[in-house]
Protein backbone atom coordinates (compact mmCIF):
# COMPACT_ATOMS: atom_id res chain seq x y z
CA UNK A 1 0.00 0.00 0.00
CA UNK A 2 1.48 3.31 -1.03
CA UNK A 3 -0.86 5.94 0.28
CA UNK A 4 -4.19 7.38 1.23
CA UNK A 5 -6.47 9.87 -0.50
CA UNK A 6 -9.15 11.55 1.61
CA UNK A 7 -12.02 13.07 -0.37
CA UNK A 8 -13.74 15.87 1.51
CA UNK A 9 -17.01 17.54 0.51
CA UNK A 10 -17.80 20.88 2.12
CA UNK A 11 -20.38 23.65 1.97
CA UNK A 12 -18.11 25.63 -0.34
CA UNK A 13 -16.09 23.17 -2.37
CA UNK A 14 -14.23 19.86 -2.41
CA UNK A 15 -10.79 19.12 -1.06
CA UNK A 16 -8.47 16.20 -1.73
CA UNK A 17 -6.05 15.31 1.05
CA UNK A 18 -3.23 12.90 0.25
CA UNK A 19 -0.52 11.19 2.23
CA UNK A 20 1.81 8.26 1.95
CA UNK A 21 1.11 5.18 4.02
CA UNK A 22 2.62 6.69 7.15
CA UNK A 23 -0.28 9.15 7.21
CA UNK A 24 1.99 11.65 8.89
CA UNK A 25 2.33 14.44 6.30
CA UNK A 26 -0.56 15.58 4.19
CA UNK A 27 -0.95 17.56 1.00
CA UNK A 28 -4.16 19.54 0.66
CA UNK A 29 -5.60 20.20 -2.79
CA UNK A 30 -8.57 22.49 -3.32
CA UNK A 31 -11.01 24.01 -3.17
CA UNK A 32 -12.35 22.26 -6.23
CA UNK A 33 -15.69 23.70 -7.40
CA UNK A 34 -15.20 26.66 -5.06
CA UNK A 35 -18.41 28.17 -3.82
CA UNK A 36 -20.55 25.11 -4.55
CA UNK A 37 -21.92 22.66 -2.02
CA UNK A 38 -20.21 19.32 -2.42
CA UNK A 39 -22.41 16.81 -0.68
CA UNK A 40 -20.28 13.80 -1.56
CA UNK A 41 -17.17 12.66 -3.39
CA UNK A 42 -16.38 8.98 -3.79
CA UNK A 43 -13.97 6.85 -5.78
CA UNK A 44 -14.53 3.62 -7.65
CA UNK A 45 -13.33 0.55 -5.75
CA UNK A 46 -12.09 -0.93 -9.02
CA UNK A 47 -10.36 2.15 -10.43
CA UNK A 48 -8.91 4.46 -7.85
CA UNK A 49 -8.50 7.26 -10.41
CA UNK A 50 -12.22 7.34 -11.16
CA UNK A 51 -13.98 9.74 -8.80
CA UNK A 52 -17.51 11.07 -8.77
CA UNK A 53 -18.60 14.28 -7.04
CA UNK A 54 -22.02 15.70 -6.30
CA UNK A 55 -21.89 19.48 -6.85
CA UNK A 56 -24.92 21.63 -6.17
CA UNK A 57 -26.07 25.12 -5.33
CA UNK A 58 -29.30 26.79 -4.41
CA UNK A 59 -28.85 29.06 -7.41
CA UNK A 60 -27.70 26.75 -10.18
CA UNK A 61 -28.96 23.31 -9.18
CA UNK A 62 -27.24 19.95 -9.43
CA UNK A 63 -24.13 18.92 -11.33
CA UNK A 64 -22.20 15.68 -11.29
CA UNK A 65 -18.46 15.91 -11.81
CA UNK A 66 -16.20 13.05 -12.79
CA UNK A 67 -12.45 12.72 -12.53
CA UNK A 68 -10.43 10.07 -14.33
CA UNK A 69 -7.10 11.06 -12.82
CA UNK A 70 -7.65 10.88 -9.10
CA UNK A 71 -9.04 14.36 -8.67
CA UNK A 72 -6.44 16.39 -10.57
CA UNK A 73 -8.95 17.34 -13.23
CA UNK A 74 -12.73 17.12 -13.43
CA UNK A 75 -15.40 17.23 -16.09
CA UNK A 76 -19.14 17.68 -15.68
CA UNK A 77 -21.18 14.68 -16.78
CA UNK A 78 -24.94 14.20 -16.75
CA UNK A 79 -27.18 16.07 -14.35
CA UNK A 80 -30.60 15.04 -15.60
CA UNK A 81 -32.35 13.29 -12.72
CA UNK A 82 -35.89 12.70 -13.90
CA UNK A 83 -38.20 10.61 -11.77
CA UNK A 84 -39.58 7.62 -13.63
CA UNK A 85 -43.29 7.32 -14.38
CA UNK A 86 -46.05 8.82 -12.28
CA UNK A 87 -44.60 11.39 -9.94
CA UNK A 88 -46.82 10.68 -6.93
CA UNK A 89 -46.67 12.39 -3.58
CA UNK A 90 -45.06 11.95 -0.20
CA UNK A 91 -46.02 13.70 3.02
CA UNK A 92 -44.90 17.25 3.55
CA UNK A 93 -43.86 18.56 6.97
CA UNK A 94 -47.45 19.51 7.73
CA UNK A 95 -48.79 16.11 6.72
CA UNK A 96 -50.22 17.23 3.39
CA UNK A 97 -49.36 15.39 0.14
CA UNK A 98 -46.38 16.90 -1.66
CA UNK A 99 -45.24 15.96 -5.17
CA UNK A 100 -41.83 14.39 -5.43
CA UNK A 101 -39.40 17.14 -6.36
CA UNK A 102 -35.71 16.66 -7.10
CA UNK A 103 -33.45 18.82 -4.95
CA UNK A 104 -29.94 17.36 -4.94
CA UNK A 105 -27.75 14.27 -4.86
CA UNK A 106 -26.72 13.40 -1.33
CA UNK A 107 -24.65 10.30 -1.92
CA UNK A 108 -22.84 8.64 -4.81
CA UNK A 109 -21.98 4.97 -4.55
CA UNK A 110 -19.77 3.55 -7.30
CA UNK A 111 -20.28 -0.09 -8.24
CA UNK A 112 -18.03 -2.66 -6.63
CA UNK A 113 -17.19 -4.16 -10.04
CA UNK A 114 -17.61 -1.55 -12.80
CA UNK A 115 -16.21 2.00 -12.66
CA UNK A 116 -18.84 3.22 -15.13
CA UNK A 117 -21.72 2.13 -12.91
CA UNK A 118 -22.62 4.39 -10.03
CA UNK A 119 -25.69 4.83 -7.85
CA UNK A 120 -27.03 8.18 -6.66
CA UNK A 121 -29.18 8.71 -3.59
CA UNK A 122 -31.19 11.89 -4.00
CA UNK A 123 -33.58 14.29 -2.28
CA UNK A 124 -36.59 13.90 -2.59
CA UNK A 125 -35.77 10.31 -1.77
CA UNK A 126 -35.10 8.08 -4.74
CA UNK A 127 -32.34 5.91 -6.10
CA UNK A 128 -30.81 6.52 -9.52
CA UNK A 129 -28.20 4.52 -11.43
CA UNK A 130 -25.84 5.38 -14.24
CA UNK A 131 -24.10 2.68 -16.27
CA UNK A 132 -22.19 5.04 -18.58
CA UNK A 133 -19.90 6.84 -16.19
CA UNK A 134 -22.45 9.37 -15.05
CA UNK A 135 -23.60 10.70 -18.42
CA UNK A 136 -27.16 9.42 -18.09
CA UNK A 137 -29.19 8.50 -15.03
CA UNK A 138 -32.18 6.22 -14.64
CA UNK A 139 -34.32 5.93 -11.55
CA UNK A 140 -34.88 2.53 -9.97
CA UNK A 141 -38.55 3.32 -9.49
CA UNK A 142 -39.49 0.29 -7.44
CA UNK A 143 -38.17 2.00 -4.33
CA UNK A 144 -40.11 5.24 -4.58
CA UNK A 145 -43.04 3.22 -5.84
CA UNK A 146 -43.08 1.09 -2.73
CA UNK A 147 -46.56 1.13 -1.25
CA UNK A 148 -45.40 3.11 1.73
CA UNK A 149 -43.93 5.96 -0.36
CA UNK A 150 -46.90 8.24 0.05
CA UNK A 151 -46.36 8.15 3.82
CA UNK A 152 -42.68 9.07 3.81
CA UNK A 153 -41.85 12.43 5.41
CA UNK A 154 -38.78 14.63 5.23
CA UNK A 155 -36.43 14.94 8.14
CA UNK A 156 -35.19 18.36 9.14
CA UNK A 157 -32.56 18.26 6.39
CA UNK A 158 -34.98 17.20 3.68
CA UNK A 159 -36.27 13.83 2.53
CA UNK A 160 -32.98 12.38 1.49
CA UNK A 161 -31.72 8.99 0.44
CA UNK A 162 -28.34 9.24 2.11
CA UNK A 163 -26.89 5.74 2.43
CA UNK A 164 -26.35 3.05 -0.20
CA UNK A 165 -24.71 -0.24 0.79
CA UNK A 166 -23.86 -2.75 -1.94
CA UNK A 167 -23.52 -6.34 -0.78
CA UNK A 168 -20.12 -7.58 -2.02
CA UNK A 169 -21.26 -11.21 -1.90
CA UNK A 170 -24.59 -10.77 -3.67
CA UNK A 171 -24.91 -8.27 -6.55
CA UNK A 172 -28.69 -8.52 -6.29
CA UNK A 173 -28.77 -7.15 -2.75
CA UNK A 174 -28.64 -3.43 -1.93
CA UNK A 175 -29.53 -1.62 1.28
CA UNK A 176 -30.52 2.03 1.29
CA UNK A 177 -31.57 4.39 4.06
CA UNK A 178 -33.89 7.39 3.94
CA UNK A 179 -34.59 10.15 6.43
CA UNK A 180 -37.33 9.80 7.54
CA UNK A 181 -38.54 6.51 6.16
CA UNK A 182 -35.98 3.96 7.30
CA UNK A 183 -33.98 1.15 5.74
CA UNK A 184 -35.07 -0.66 2.59
CA UNK A 185 -33.56 -3.74 0.97
CA UNK A 186 -33.72 -5.14 -2.52
CA UNK A 187 -32.82 -8.73 -3.36
CA UNK A 188 -33.35 -8.36 -7.11
CA UNK A 189 -30.88 -5.59 -7.99
CA UNK A 190 -33.32 -2.79 -7.37
CA UNK A 191 -36.54 -3.94 -9.03
CA UNK A 192 -38.45 -4.45 -5.79
CA UNK A 193 -37.83 -3.23 -2.28
CA UNK A 194 -39.13 -3.84 1.17
CA UNK A 195 -38.64 -1.99 4.43
CA UNK A 196 -36.40 -3.72 6.96
CA UNK A 197 -36.98 -1.78 10.15
CA UNK A 198 -38.33 -4.35 12.61
CA UNK A 199 -36.96 -3.64 16.05
CA UNK A 200 -36.55 0.09 15.54
CA UNK A 201 -38.40 2.26 18.01
CA UNK A 202 -38.91 5.99 17.43
CA UNK A 203 -40.92 7.97 19.94
CA UNK A 204 -41.10 10.86 17.45
CA UNK A 205 -43.65 9.08 15.23
CA UNK A 206 -47.23 8.19 16.13
CA UNK A 207 -46.60 4.46 16.11
CA UNK A 208 -43.07 4.09 17.53
CA UNK A 209 -42.61 0.64 15.99
CA UNK A 210 -44.13 1.40 12.58
CA UNK A 211 -42.81 -0.39 9.52
CA UNK A 212 -41.64 2.92 8.00
CA UNK A 213 -41.13 6.45 9.23
CA UNK A 214 -37.91 6.07 11.22
CA UNK A 215 -35.23 8.70 10.92
CA UNK A 216 -32.26 6.48 10.19
CA UNK A 217 -29.15 8.62 10.05
CA UNK A 218 -26.66 6.10 8.72
CA UNK A 219 -26.07 2.37 8.27
CA UNK A 220 -22.77 0.55 7.82
CA UNK A 221 -21.50 -2.94 7.11
CA UNK A 222 -18.17 -4.74 6.95
CA UNK A 223 -17.61 -6.26 3.50
CA UNK A 224 -16.58 -9.61 4.95
CA UNK A 225 -19.86 -9.93 6.84
CA UNK A 226 -22.60 -8.21 4.84
CA UNK A 227 -25.42 -9.76 6.84
CA UNK A 228 -24.43 -7.72 9.87
CA UNK A 229 -25.50 -4.09 9.78
CA UNK A 230 -24.92 -1.25 12.19
CA UNK A 231 -27.12 1.83 12.41
CA UNK A 232 -26.97 5.27 13.94
CA UNK A 233 -30.58 6.32 14.23
CA UNK A 234 -31.95 9.74 15.20
CA UNK A 235 -31.73 8.33 18.68
CA UNK A 236 -30.31 4.83 19.33
CA UNK A 237 -27.41 2.84 17.92
CA UNK A 238 -28.72 -0.42 16.48
CA UNK A 239 -27.40 -3.69 15.12
CA UNK A 240 -28.88 -6.34 12.82
CA UNK A 241 -27.43 -9.83 12.45
CA UNK A 242 -29.85 -10.97 9.78
CA UNK A 243 -29.56 -8.51 6.91
CA UNK A 244 -31.95 -6.02 8.45
CA UNK A 245 -34.77 -8.48 9.20
CA UNK A 246 -34.54 -7.48 12.85
CA UNK A 247 -32.64 -4.89 14.84
CA UNK A 248 -31.58 -4.64 18.47
CA UNK A 249 -30.25 -1.66 20.34
CA UNK A 250 -26.54 -1.61 21.17
CA UNK A 251 -26.24 1.92 22.57
CA UNK A 252 -24.93 0.49 25.85
CA UNK A 253 -22.86 2.96 27.85
CA UNK A 254 -22.70 5.79 25.28
CA UNK A 255 -23.10 9.23 26.85
CA UNK A 256 -25.74 9.98 24.19
CA UNK A 257 -27.12 7.63 21.59
CA UNK A 258 -27.97 10.49 19.26
CA UNK A 259 -25.54 11.08 16.39
CA UNK A 260 -25.04 10.88 12.68
CA UNK A 261 -22.18 8.71 11.35
CA UNK A 262 -21.34 5.11 12.15
CA UNK A 263 -18.37 3.29 10.67
CA UNK A 264 -16.77 -0.16 10.82
CA UNK A 265 -13.05 -0.91 11.26
CA UNK A 266 -11.48 -2.14 8.01
CA UNK A 267 -10.12 -5.38 9.50
CA UNK A 268 -12.23 -6.02 12.59
CA UNK A 269 -15.91 -6.48 11.70
CA UNK A 270 -17.01 -6.05 15.29
CA UNK A 271 -15.11 -2.81 15.87
CA UNK A 272 -17.36 0.16 15.21
CA UNK A 273 -17.19 3.91 15.68
CA UNK A 274 -19.76 6.60 16.46
CA UNK A 275 -19.62 10.25 17.47
CA UNK A 276 -22.22 10.93 20.18
CA UNK A 277 -24.08 14.23 19.85
CA UNK A 278 -25.99 15.73 22.75
CA UNK A 279 -29.49 15.77 21.28
CA UNK A 280 -31.66 16.41 18.26
CA UNK A 281 -31.86 20.09 19.11
CA UNK A 282 -28.32 20.51 20.44
CA UNK A 283 -26.19 19.30 17.58
CA UNK A 284 -22.88 19.31 19.37
CA UNK A 285 -20.91 16.89 21.55
CA UNK A 286 -21.96 16.41 25.17
CA UNK A 287 -20.04 18.60 27.64
CA UNK A 288 -18.19 20.39 24.82
CA UNK A 289 -15.87 17.37 24.44
CA UNK A 290 -15.36 15.91 21.00
CA UNK A 291 -15.18 12.18 21.57
CA UNK A 292 -15.28 9.29 19.15
CA UNK A 293 -16.63 6.17 20.79
CA UNK A 294 -15.33 2.76 19.76
CA UNK A 295 -16.85 -0.60 20.50
CA UNK A 296 -14.77 -3.71 19.92
CA UNK A 297 -17.71 -5.98 20.64
CA UNK A 298 -20.11 -4.85 17.95
CA UNK A 299 -21.90 -2.49 20.32
CA UNK A 300 -23.09 -2.20 23.92
CA UNK A 301 -19.60 -1.69 25.39
CA UNK A 302 -18.05 1.57 24.27
CA UNK A 303 -14.81 3.38 25.06
CA UNK A 304 -14.19 7.09 24.57
CA UNK A 305 -11.36 8.02 22.22
CA UNK A 306 -10.15 11.48 23.13
CA UNK A 307 -6.40 11.71 22.58
CA UNK A 308 -5.78 14.62 20.23
CA UNK A 309 -9.41 15.73 20.12
CA UNK A 310 -10.60 18.95 21.78
CA UNK A 311 -11.89 18.22 25.28
CA UNK A 312 -13.29 21.61 26.11
CA UNK A 313 -15.43 24.27 24.45
CA UNK A 314 -16.06 22.19 21.34
CA UNK A 315 -19.50 22.61 19.77
CA UNK A 316 -19.17 21.20 16.28
CA UNK A 317 -21.22 18.46 14.67
CA UNK A 318 -20.12 15.48 12.58
CA UNK A 319 -22.55 14.81 9.74
CA UNK A 320 -23.71 11.39 8.58
CA UNK A 321 -21.42 10.99 5.59
CA UNK A 322 -18.41 12.58 7.24
CA UNK A 323 -16.60 9.53 8.66
CA UNK A 324 -14.59 6.86 6.86
CA UNK A 325 -11.79 4.34 7.32
CA UNK A 326 -8.78 3.35 5.23
CA UNK A 327 -7.63 -0.22 4.63
CA UNK A 328 -4.09 0.13 5.96
CA UNK A 329 -2.83 -1.70 9.01
CA UNK A 330 -3.38 -0.30 11.56
CA UNK A 331 -6.68 0.93 10.25
CA UNK A 332 -6.96 4.68 9.72
CA UNK A 333 -10.12 6.47 10.82
CA UNK A 334 -11.13 9.92 9.55
CA UNK A 335 -13.92 12.36 10.23
CA UNK A 336 -14.80 15.94 9.37
CA UNK A 337 -16.71 18.49 11.40
CA UNK A 338 -19.08 21.35 10.75
CA UNK A 339 -16.28 23.54 12.12
CA UNK A 340 -14.10 22.65 9.15
CA UNK A 341 -11.65 20.28 10.80
CA UNK A 342 -10.73 16.93 9.33
CA UNK A 343 -9.27 14.62 11.97
CA UNK A 344 -7.27 11.49 11.20
CA UNK A 345 -6.20 8.59 13.36
CA UNK A 346 -3.51 6.26 12.04
CA UNK A 347 -3.97 3.85 14.94
CA UNK A 348 -7.60 2.80 14.73
CA UNK A 349 -8.78 5.69 16.86
CA UNK A 350 -6.33 5.57 19.77
CA UNK A 351 -5.00 9.01 18.89
CA UNK A 352 -6.04 11.79 16.52
CA UNK A 353 -4.53 14.70 14.68
CA UNK A 354 -6.16 17.32 12.49
CA UNK A 355 -5.14 17.14 8.84
CA UNK A 356 -6.72 20.53 8.26
CA UNK A 357 -8.49 22.83 10.70
CA UNK A 358 -10.23 25.59 8.81
CA UNK A 359 -12.18 24.25 5.87
CA UNK A 360 -15.80 25.24 5.26
CA UNK A 361 -18.29 23.03 7.13
CA UNK A 362 -17.55 19.43 6.18
CA UNK A 363 -20.42 17.50 4.63
CA UNK A 364 -18.68 14.27 3.71
CA UNK A 365 -15.43 12.35 4.07
CA UNK A 366 -14.43 9.33 2.03
CA UNK A 367 -11.10 7.53 1.95
CA UNK A 368 -9.27 5.69 -0.78
CA UNK A 369 -6.41 3.38 0.07
CA UNK A 370 -4.12 3.67 -2.92
CA UNK A 371 -2.21 0.74 -4.37
CA UNK B 1 -25.12 38.47 -32.58
CA UNK B 2 -26.64 38.15 -29.13
CA UNK B 3 -24.45 38.94 -26.14
CA UNK B 4 -24.91 37.07 -22.87
CA UNK B 5 -23.19 37.78 -19.57
CA UNK B 6 -22.98 34.75 -17.30
CA UNK B 7 -22.30 34.72 -13.56
CA UNK B 8 -18.82 33.69 -12.50
CA UNK B 9 -19.79 30.14 -11.46
CA UNK B 10 -21.36 29.42 -14.84
CA UNK B 11 -18.51 31.03 -16.78
CA UNK B 12 -16.15 28.70 -14.97
CA UNK B 13 -18.38 25.71 -15.63
CA UNK B 14 -18.61 26.57 -19.33
CA UNK B 15 -14.90 27.44 -19.42
CA UNK B 16 -15.47 30.86 -20.92
CA UNK B 17 -14.18 34.30 -20.03
CA UNK B 18 -16.05 37.50 -20.66
CA UNK B 19 -19.28 37.69 -22.59
CA UNK B 20 -20.69 34.85 -24.66
CA UNK B 21 -21.82 35.68 -28.18
CA UNK B 22 -24.54 33.60 -29.80
CA UNK B 23 -26.33 33.38 -33.12
CA UNK B 24 -30.06 33.14 -32.59
CA UNK B 25 -32.35 32.20 -35.44
CA UNK B 26 -35.83 33.74 -35.45
CA UNK B 27 -37.39 35.92 -32.76
CA UNK B 28 -34.99 36.80 -29.97
CA UNK B 29 -36.71 35.61 -26.82
CA UNK B 30 -35.48 34.25 -23.49
CA UNK B 31 -36.24 30.75 -24.68
CA UNK B 32 -34.40 31.21 -27.98
CA UNK B 33 -31.34 32.68 -26.31
CA UNK B 34 -31.20 30.01 -23.60
CA UNK B 35 -31.73 27.27 -26.19
CA UNK B 36 -28.78 28.62 -28.17
CA UNK B 37 -26.70 28.98 -25.01
CA UNK B 38 -27.35 25.41 -23.89
CA UNK B 39 -26.71 24.07 -27.38
CA UNK B 40 -23.28 25.72 -27.40
CA UNK B 41 -22.50 24.88 -23.77
CA UNK B 42 -24.40 21.71 -22.83
CA UNK B 43 -22.87 21.69 -19.36
CA UNK B 44 -25.13 24.63 -18.57
CA UNK B 45 -28.27 22.54 -19.07
CA UNK B 46 -30.20 22.47 -15.83
CA UNK B 47 -28.30 25.34 -14.23
CA UNK B 48 -30.38 28.31 -15.47
CA UNK B 49 -33.69 26.52 -16.01
CA UNK B 50 -34.84 23.07 -15.04
CA UNK B 51 -34.59 20.11 -17.37
CA UNK B 52 -38.25 19.14 -17.44
CA UNK B 53 -40.41 22.25 -17.57
CA UNK B 54 -37.66 24.64 -18.70
CA UNK B 55 -38.65 26.99 -15.89
CA UNK B 56 -36.13 29.55 -14.73
CA UNK B 57 -34.50 28.39 -11.54
CA UNK B 58 -35.88 30.29 -8.59
CA UNK B 59 -32.63 32.05 -7.68
CA UNK B 60 -31.56 32.94 -11.20
CA UNK B 61 -32.35 36.39 -12.55
CA UNK B 62 -32.34 37.73 -16.12
CA UNK B 63 -31.63 41.43 -16.60
CA UNK B 64 -31.20 43.57 -19.69
CA UNK B 65 -31.26 47.31 -20.36
CA UNK B 66 -31.53 47.96 -16.61
CA UNK B 67 -34.77 45.97 -16.46
CA UNK B 68 -35.57 42.79 -14.57
CA UNK B 69 -36.91 40.43 -17.24
CA UNK B 70 -36.96 37.41 -14.95
CA UNK B 71 -40.73 37.24 -14.79
CA UNK B 72 -41.39 37.77 -18.48
CA UNK B 73 -42.84 34.83 -20.36
CA UNK B 74 -40.12 32.81 -22.09
CA UNK B 75 -41.46 33.57 -25.56
CA UNK B 76 -41.78 37.33 -25.05
CA UNK B 77 -39.39 39.17 -27.37
CA UNK B 78 -36.36 40.60 -25.61
CA UNK B 79 -35.67 44.34 -25.96
CA UNK B 80 -34.44 45.48 -29.36
CA UNK B 81 -31.14 46.50 -27.81
CA UNK B 82 -30.53 42.84 -26.88
CA UNK B 83 -31.72 41.58 -30.27
CA UNK B 84 -29.31 43.92 -32.05
CA UNK B 85 -26.42 43.14 -29.74
CA UNK B 86 -26.22 46.68 -28.38
CA UNK B 87 -26.89 45.42 -24.86
CA UNK B 88 -26.23 42.01 -23.28
CA UNK B 89 -28.70 39.71 -21.60
CA UNK B 90 -27.37 39.35 -18.08
CA UNK B 91 -27.82 36.06 -16.24
CA UNK B 92 -27.05 36.30 -12.56
CA UNK B 93 -27.61 34.63 -9.25
CA UNK B 94 -30.19 36.33 -7.08
CA UNK B 95 -28.93 38.33 -4.14
CA UNK B 96 -29.91 35.72 -1.60
CA UNK B 97 -27.01 35.32 0.77
CA UNK B 98 -24.82 32.28 0.94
Amino acid sequence: MSGVRVLVGTRKGAFVLTSDATRGRWRVSGPHFAGWEIYHVKGSPTDSDRLYASQSSTWFGQLIQRSDDGGNSWDPVGNKFIYDGILGTHQWYDGTPHPWEFARVWHLEPSLTDPDTVYAGVEDAALFRSTDGGWTWQELPGLRGHGSGSAWQPGAGGMCLHTILLDPTDPQRIFIAISSAGVFRTDDAGKTWRPVNRGLRSEQIPNPTAEVGHCVHRIAMHPSRPGVLFMQKHWDVMRSDDGGESWCEVSGNLPSDFGFPIEVHAHEPDTIYVVPIKSDSEHFPPDGKLRVYRSRSGGNEWEALTKGLPQRDCYVNVLRDAMAVDALDPCGVYFGTTGGQVYASADAGDSWEPIVRDLPPVLSVEVQTLP
Amino acid sequence: MIRVVLPAHLRKLAQVTGEVQLDVVGPVTQRAVLDALEARYPMLCGTIRDHVMQRRRAFVRLFACEQDLSHELPDTPLPDAVATGAQPLVVLGAMAGG
